[in-house]
């Protein structure tokens, strides 16, 4: 059994086949139609075998998928539940239920708890909560620094030890450049995937926006993407002297890209994530919608500009994979003035709808480089290839379904997550999830909501 | 709800030109009330007006209480040390406290841009924005412009020149505003850091070509109807912004030989308080150009202006 697998102690779920959907596997190489049989919360056949293997299969449950993409579960490198500390906020049932409501099975938790996980004993603590009440796999990421005070290295080793694959200070950089170059060589005795949180602290101070004509307008403090790029740049530099690989989070802004374009072309090991918004809305959505704290995340909302560089980004192979920085908030952090508002906004729950609608539909990517993004290549970061991001035999049977023409409105009243934090209320998308599958039980069905 | 078919004045971004020009013509109507021995009009007999001041403000604050207590409103002054508000009691929760007490109008100055506007959407006084952090001065604004036109007639094709600390001034950007939308041209003129290239771009949708930046005084002031000066802040040294005030006042004090660049008449303006030799100098404060000592009287006209035009009953003055 995967350490992350959720629903210990229960009965293994009855042989399932799914069959009459659209299977979109780019990992395997696979676009068509074509049934699937899970056993053993695995994936145990494909296309014909699987149904041949069904019809001598007792008490097989089949589940008809016609007209619906079947995907494997998607994978989110970035991701706050917020427990322990702010279970007002979320916590990791609610948040995990959001994923499943999303099509997420995989979520990368962040280390910025109360207390920051930063040791063993609260990676455990969170794994123990997800195993309980948890309805996708949770891999908890550990702390770069103890107490994610930028000031000595945490426990890489030991924690490395314990399965923890993902290291960052995400909320911080990692601003003294002696320390992650440290972290990078010692890191990289553990093969373990450091994630930076690109912001440099001098430049964007007080900022609560991208510093442009939008903040000149509304008087509100500008925050640079020169913030983002110049500690990407940063990072690239000791990336090469090191030879370590690291990775980037929730990149913004066009200057930042154009330097990870030009790195990978050189070789370098480096990979980046953006989140949906940053293709989705730039900052005329606070001109349009001024002072609404809905619209305030770190980095903020770059120029148009700025999300055209990430749609082609994401085309060109600049950018890797697509995570949500899912950051619930409640009223008291967000119902107050903007710059007196927290950062961040919920994702889990539009991320895939949001991809189908603003960058696969219009033709910008297809369907299959979709699910490269917010899956394959997510789960091949985390060491995990072969076993998710993927639905070839043997992998896990962590799946879902999907209209890609079902439209739908964003209501954030009926979302499972416990916070409302999104710019995306009242906006009507086309593709919906359905039917989620972790480990082989159905975790969620559209229409019934989280199915326990 | 007043005259003016509004419930709140939180910008002039958000007015039309005939809004302001009917705002002006009635605290041309106060203004005569001001030189009358007997100051009072019933405007505003029975409702209460609140001087909600989170940033201490002695002028503003003093504009605002005259004002409302010359149209015979209950005036309530407030002045909160950001400090005990912060105890997590948030501007909605100190908001709501008055709503209780029948409130007619909220003046409000804070120092978060976008606070009058949020405390609006949530209110059901009149919301009165007496400046909200580095957004607009709406009022300021009005007395600048109400300034202007009575000195030369109108407002319209006037070249005016805004001096200072451009980026963080919220009474630059209701000048600018205002001036624009009555018909003037703007030069903004300052260091690259307080006052840079990129500001232009906010007017340039809507007024094409008529606010540029400068980043010299002498060329700012050249053909200038009216100059504005801005307060420099002494904090803006600490982020960088300059590299002292003894180079600042070099490159841009408003001093008497280079005001001689701008058209003859040019009229001095200030939105106070002054720091005398840095931004501005004695001479020209108290010279025979200034307009300074004549914008606090006119203060009173405006804001009465528009407490009576946002929450007045129909018969006026
Ligand atoms: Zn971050
Ligand atoms: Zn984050």
């Amino acid at each position: 059994m995967n350490p992350d697998a959720p629903f210990p102690g229960r009965a293994e779920a009855a042989p399932l086949l799914i069959t009459g959907a659209r299977l979109i596997d780019p990992a395997a190489g696979v676009d068509g139609a074509m049934a699937l049989l899970v056993e053993g919360g695995r994936v145990a056949a494909l296309g014909p075998g699987a149904e041949r293997r069904a019809a001598e299969l007792p008490g097989v449950e089949r589940h008809d998928a016609a007209g619906l993409w079947m995907l494997p579960g998607l994978v989110d490198l970035h991701v706050h539940l917020r427990e322990p500390g702010q279970e007002g906020k979320e916590t990791i049932a609610s948040g995990t239920r959001a994923a499943a409501a999303g099509g997420i099975t995989t979520v990368v938790a962040m280390p910025n708890t109360l207390p920051a996980t930063d040791s063993v004993a609260i990676v455990e603590l969170v794994r123990a909560k997800a195993r309980e009440g948890g309805v996708v796999r949770v891999l908890p990421a550990a702390a770069v620094t103890k107490a994610r005070q930028g000031a000595e290295l945490a426990e890489i080793g030991e924690l490395a030890r314990a399965g923890v694959v993902v290291f960052t200070d995400d909320g911080d950089g990692v601003a003294n450049a002696e320390l992650m170059r440290r972290a990078l060589e010692y890191g990289a005795m553990f093969g373990v995937l450091l994630v930076e949180h690109c912001e440099d602290k001098a430049l964007s101070a007080g900022g609560v926006m991208n510093e442009g004509t939008v903040s000149l307008r509304l008087g509100l403090r500008g925050w640079p993407k020169a913030a983002e790029a110049s500690y990407v740049a940063r990072d690239l530099v000791l990336a090469e002297a090191t030879g370590a690989r690291v990775h980037f989070a929730h990149l913004s802004g066009r200057a930042s890209l154009d330097l990870v374009r030009a790195a990978k072309a050189k070789g370098l090991r480096v990979t980046a994530e953006t989140a949906p918004h940053y293709f989705a809305l730039s900052e005329a959505w606070l001109a349009e919608h001024p002072y609404d704290t809905a619209g305030k995340m770190n980095p903020p909302l770059g120029s148009e500009e700025d999300r055209l560089a990430v749609v082609q980004a994401l085309r060109d192979g600049t950018l890797d994979c697509i995570a949500t920085d899912h950051a619930p908030h409640g009223g008291l952090d967000k119902n107050v003035e903007f710059d007196q508002a927290a950062f961040g906004i919920l994702g889990l729950e539009t991320s895939l709808a949001l991809t189908l609608d603003v960058l696969v539909r219009p033709g910008r990517i297809t369907p299959a480089r979709a699910v490269e993004l917010l899956s394959a290549k997510p789960a091949e970061l985390l060491g995990l290839k072969g076993v998710r991001g993927t639905l070839a035999v043997g992998a896990d049977a962590d799946l879902c379904l999907v209209d890609p023409e079902e439209a739908w409105t964003v209501d954030p009243e009926r979302f499972q997550s416990l916070s409302r934090n999104t710019p995306f209320a009242g906006r009507t998308l086309t593709g919906r999830v359905k039917r989620t599958l972790v480990a082989g039980r159905w975790v969620y069905a559209d229409g019934r909501g989280i199915l326990d | 709800m007043g005259t003016l078919g509004r419930k709140d004045l939180l910008d002039l971004e958000g007015l039309t030109a005939e809004e302001i020009g009917m705002i002006l013509d009635e605290a041309e109507a106060f203004r005569e009330v001001g030189l009358r021995p007997v100051k009072k009009v019933p405007a505003l007999r029975g409702r209460t007006v609140i001087n909600l001041f989170f940033e201490p403000s002695t002028r503003t604050a003093t504009s605002f209480h005259l004002a409302a207590q010359r149209l015979s409103a209950d005036v309530l002054d407030i002045k909160v040390g950001d400090s005990s508000v912060k105890k997590g009691e948030t501007l909605l929760d100190t908001v709501a406290t008055f709503e209780a007490m029948d409130l007619g109008v909220l003046i409000l100055r804070t120092a978060h841009s976008g606070s009058a506007a949020f405390v609006a959407r949530h209110s059901r006084a009149s919301i009165v924005n007496a400046g909200d952090g580095m957004h607009e001065h709406p009022t300021q604004g009005l007395l600048d412009l109400f300034t202007l036109r009575r000195r030369f007639g109108r407002v319209e094709g006037l070249e005016v020149a805004i001096v200072g600390d451009v980026l963080h001034s919220r009474v630059a950007r209701s000048d600018v505003w205002g001036l624009l939308k009555l018909g003037a041209r703007v030069r903004l003129c300052g260091p690259a850091t307080l006052c840079p290239q990129a500001l232009a771009a906010v007017w340039e949708g809507a007024f094409p070509g008529r606010v540029r930046v400068v980043h010299e005084l002498e060329a700012a002031l050249e053909g200038a109807d009216a100059v504005q000066v801005l307060r420099i802040q002494l904090e803006r040294l600490q982020r960088f912004l300059f590299p002292s005030t003894r180079e600042y006042s070099r490159h841009y004090c408003l001093t008497s030989a280079r005001l001689r660049g701008a058209k003859p008449g040019c009229l001095v303006m200030h939105p106070g308080p002054m720091n005398r030799g840095l931004e501005i100098s004695g001479g020209v404060a108290d010279g025979p150009q200034s307009a300074i000592r004549g914008q606090v009287a006119n203060g009173v006209a405006v804001r009465m202006a528009v407490l009576h035009l946002l929450a007045g009953s129909e018969e006026a003055a």
